[in-house]
């Protein structure tokens, strides 16, 4: 069921990776892969619905724009994607699910085997039954313990430890005893104790890396990349499309109105207005001419331009603010998560009980050999299969939750830095406010002039059309039969009603958001747009403020427009910030002590966003946002970043309970281990007791964010 | 005990060909889309 062009592979094949967020049903599937045959230039499309990606191989003559238009005459909006955010196939919960796969495989059999044991093998067959253990048993742990001992061996070189040491000392340990037991035909091996924890440990680490690739796939499948190629005129007077990487100095860019920048560049040839709201913040237009400097990432709103190219990439405005936000980075990285904090003073302990049982039975006359093994039993009773499920089990329920109410988040490490908060800092433009310009003064118009209005501006993707479309056809206007539509660039769309002209464009106001909808032999009407507040603003603010984190504004705009904007929240601002000083914010707050939640969207809040101790970004960010990043929420509405931090806290509260748990359960096993009591059966279903019970108290969290 | 060399021998082939089955549906791409084969199944293809 792969759509298939009509000519066959040509000697060069491009491939090209499409975001379509829009797909859900099989329906869609069928529409797009079909709608696609046939295209010239085809050569194959599939669409992966998981990742909602388009995987397109084509030859080089049909070109991206081509391709995106032609998934949108379908119905569905395109995105490219590049080369970077196509998920690597052979990922790490790849390597993961192998690992878990052998563990589990090896764990069933050794069980199968042990059970036996159990139930009164004895002398010949036991031995043999040992040995087979150890044959399933010793490849296993060379191959599924592999990440613990990675971890390990890393953590230990750099002088720290972490929750995987005494994993793989009791691991390790326990095998190379239980195959000297196997070898001198002793009572008791453990293998089956230590592939068991090795299965039940994977599954807890395969989890914590399904939940990030979800996330990640959800994001992918949202980047809106700023701006992924530009139409590039030659010379001779054609266009070609080229990459935004592939970009060069002295190139001459064809902007149409309603795209964004891909360089930097001197105006040639047009005169527009640019929206560069996602660099700075500002809200209102600028007005450009011919011979004035442009950024990439910059929205033209106006008529065509003609952009020679200055920098490109790396050199580009955008470059400064990817330096700062490497440095602001920094910080986030030495974070301790809370699995790891508590191994600092859990491996310590283990192993001290351990040691202190061998040196206590040595001293109590038992033979090394018999210490020894009481030791061995003490590591894989107290080893943390409890612990090392605590964490990952109530993460991934409460990120299934958060997805599932429209929220994103990227790893566990997140949710444990937003269950911290205490203060939060909002950007305006795109984060409190929609960041797009909507309708204010629709009962301006009658209702045969609504569908006119309609009509034309379903033609055009200029901005302030879609704010027209977007509000009448909420309010369900039937389109009137317009004929003769023609956009014109730069001016606006005309055309004609059982004959009389009409025409939906530019306004006399060119500084404010304005446009004017003629009808032959009536009054024009001037239609007035403006950025609105997302919903539930308040709400989420009064949520916020409930659960005790202080709120306030950090915005690029300027003061007046910041009151304007914000008049009905009873916020503080701070205003006309660069993304330094957003970031010098940021860091006098955490000097203070604060735990600081950045919620933004624009490229410019992208150093904030990487300097907050945890950051929320909306689905209409930037590219460069919703990377930086811990969690991207969904839809219009704000109320999912209150629903984040609650949830979040809850999830902390399961962990701790956790923890609680696995720690009640050693201080009922550690003295029993101690004692030499723990036989293999006994640390069996000790280990999966608690671990049932740790996972089962995880699920509690699955409406957390309700 | 005479039935052991023969049953252990099966239930730990039995064992590796699922192991085996496993991972070659997993180098296939069988996992790359869960959601996606269900709805396939839907597709009328008629042509």
């Amino acid at each position: 069921m792969t759509a298939q062009g009509p000519i066959a592979a040509a000697a060069e094949i491009a491939r090209t990776t499409f975001a379509v967020p829009g797909v859900h049903c099989a329906g869609c599937i069928s529409k797009i892969e079909k709608g696609l045959e046939g295209l010239p230039g085809l050569v194959s499309a599939r669409l992966n619905v998981t990742t909602r990606q388009l995987h397109v191989a084509h030859e080089p003559a049909l070109q991206v724009p081509a391709l995106v238009e032609a998934i949108g005459r379908i119905g569905f909006e395109a995105q490219p994607l590049t080369e970077a955010a196509v998920v690597r196939k052979d990922g790490e919960s790849r390597r993961l699910l192998r690992a878990t796969a052998v563990a589990g495989f090896a764990s069933m059999n050794v069980m199968l085997l042990s059970v036996s044991v159990w139930s009164g093998a004895t002398g010949a067959t036991r031995d043999l039954f040992h040995l087979l253990s150890g044959l399933i048993a010793i490849p296993t742990v060379a191959y599924s313990g592999q990440p613990f001992f990675r971890s390990a061996w890393n953590a230990v070189k750099r002088g720290r430890t972490n929750m995987d040491v005494p994993i793989s000392i009791g691991v390790l340990l326990v095998t190379a005893l239980s195959l000297y037991e196997a070898l001198t035909s002793g009572p008791h091996a453990y293998f089956d104790g230590a592939v068991m924890l090795l299965f039940f440990l994977l599954i807890g680490r395969m989890l914590d890396s399904v939940m990030r690739d979800r996330a990640r796939d959800g994001v992918t499948a949202l980047l809106k990349q700023t701006a992924p190629g530009a139409l590039v005129a030659h010379a001779d007077g054609g266009s070609e499309w080229v990459r935004a990487e592939a970009l060069e100095p002295g190139m001459r860019m064809l902007v149409a109105a309603g795209e964004r920048l891909a360089a930097d560049g001197v105006i040639e040839e047009g005169a527009s207005s640019l929206d560069r709201s996602l660099l700075t913040g500002e809200s209102a237009p600028v007005r450009v001419q011919p011979g004035e400097a442009v950024h990439a990432g910059t929205l033209n709103l106006g008529g065509p331009l003609t952009v020679r190219v200055t920098a490109t990439g790396a050199d580009t405005s955008v470059a400064e603010i990817a330096r700062l936000m490497d440095e602001a980075g920094q910080g986030r990285s030495r974070y301790v998560r809370i699995a790891d904090r508590a191994a600092r003073l859990y491996a310590p302990a283990v192993h001290t009980l351990a040691a202190a049982s061998f040196v206590t039975w040595l001293l109590l006359g038992a033979g090394a050999h018999q210490a020894l093994l009481i030791a061995a039993a003490v590591l894989i009773i107290t080893c943390p299969c409890a612990l090392g499920l605590a964490v990952p089990a109530a993460q991934i329920v409460t990120a299934g939750s958060l997805m599932r109410a429209g929220v994103l988040v990227k790893d566990g490490s997140a949710l444990e830095r937003l269950a911290e908060a205490d203060r939060a800092l909002f950007d305006k433009t795109g984060t409190l406010t929609l960041g797009r310009p909507e309708l204010t003064n629709a009962e301006a118009l009658s209702g045969e002039q609504r569908g006119v209005a309609l009509a034309l501006a379903r033609v055009s993707r200029h901005p302030l059309s879609d704010a027209v479309r977007r509000a009448f056809e909420a309010e369900g206007v039937v389109a009137a039969a317009v004929t003769d539509l023609v956009e014109e660039p730069g001016f606006g769309i005309r055309g004609k009603v059982y004959g009389r002209t009409v025409t939906l464009g530019r306004g006399e106001m060119e500084d404010t958001l304005s446009c004017v909808l003629a009808v032959e032999g009536e009054r024009p009407v001037t239609l007035r747009f403006a950025d609105r507040l997302r919903p539930d603003a308040a709400e989420m603010l009064k949520r916020l403020e409930a659960m005790g984190i202080d709120c306030s504004v950090a915005s690029g705009d300027s003061a007046a427009s910041v009151g304007r904007a914000l008049a009905e929240l009873n916020l503080t601002a701070q205003t006309s910030m660069s993304p330094q000083d957003k970031l010098d914010l940021i860091a006098r707050l955490q000097r203070a002590g604060s735990k600081v939640l950045m919620v933004g969207d624009g490229l410019n809040d992208g150093p904030a966003l990487a300097a907050g101790h945890v950051s929320l970004a909306p689905g209409s960010a930037s590219d460069v946002g919703q990377n930086a990043a811990d969690a991207v929420f969904l839809g219009d509405s704000l109320l999912p970043v209150a629903k984040a931090v609650a949830a979040a806290r809850r999830t902390m509260r399961v962990v701790r309970q956790n923890f609680a748990i696995a720690i009640g359960y050693n201080v009922v096993a550690v003295p029993l281990a101690f004692a030499g009591l723990v036989t293999p059966l006994v640390a069996a279903v000790a280990m999966s007791g608690s671990s049932i019970i740790v996972v089962a108290n995880a699920l509690r969290l699955r409406n957390a964010a309700r | 005990m005479s039935g052991l060399a023969i049953l252990i021998p099966v239930a730990l082939f039995l064992g590796l060909a699922g192991l085996a089955a496993f991972f070659w549906a997993m180098r296939d791409g069988q996992f790359e889309d869960m959601d996606g084969a269900g709805m396939r199944i839907l597709i009328d293809d008629e042509d």
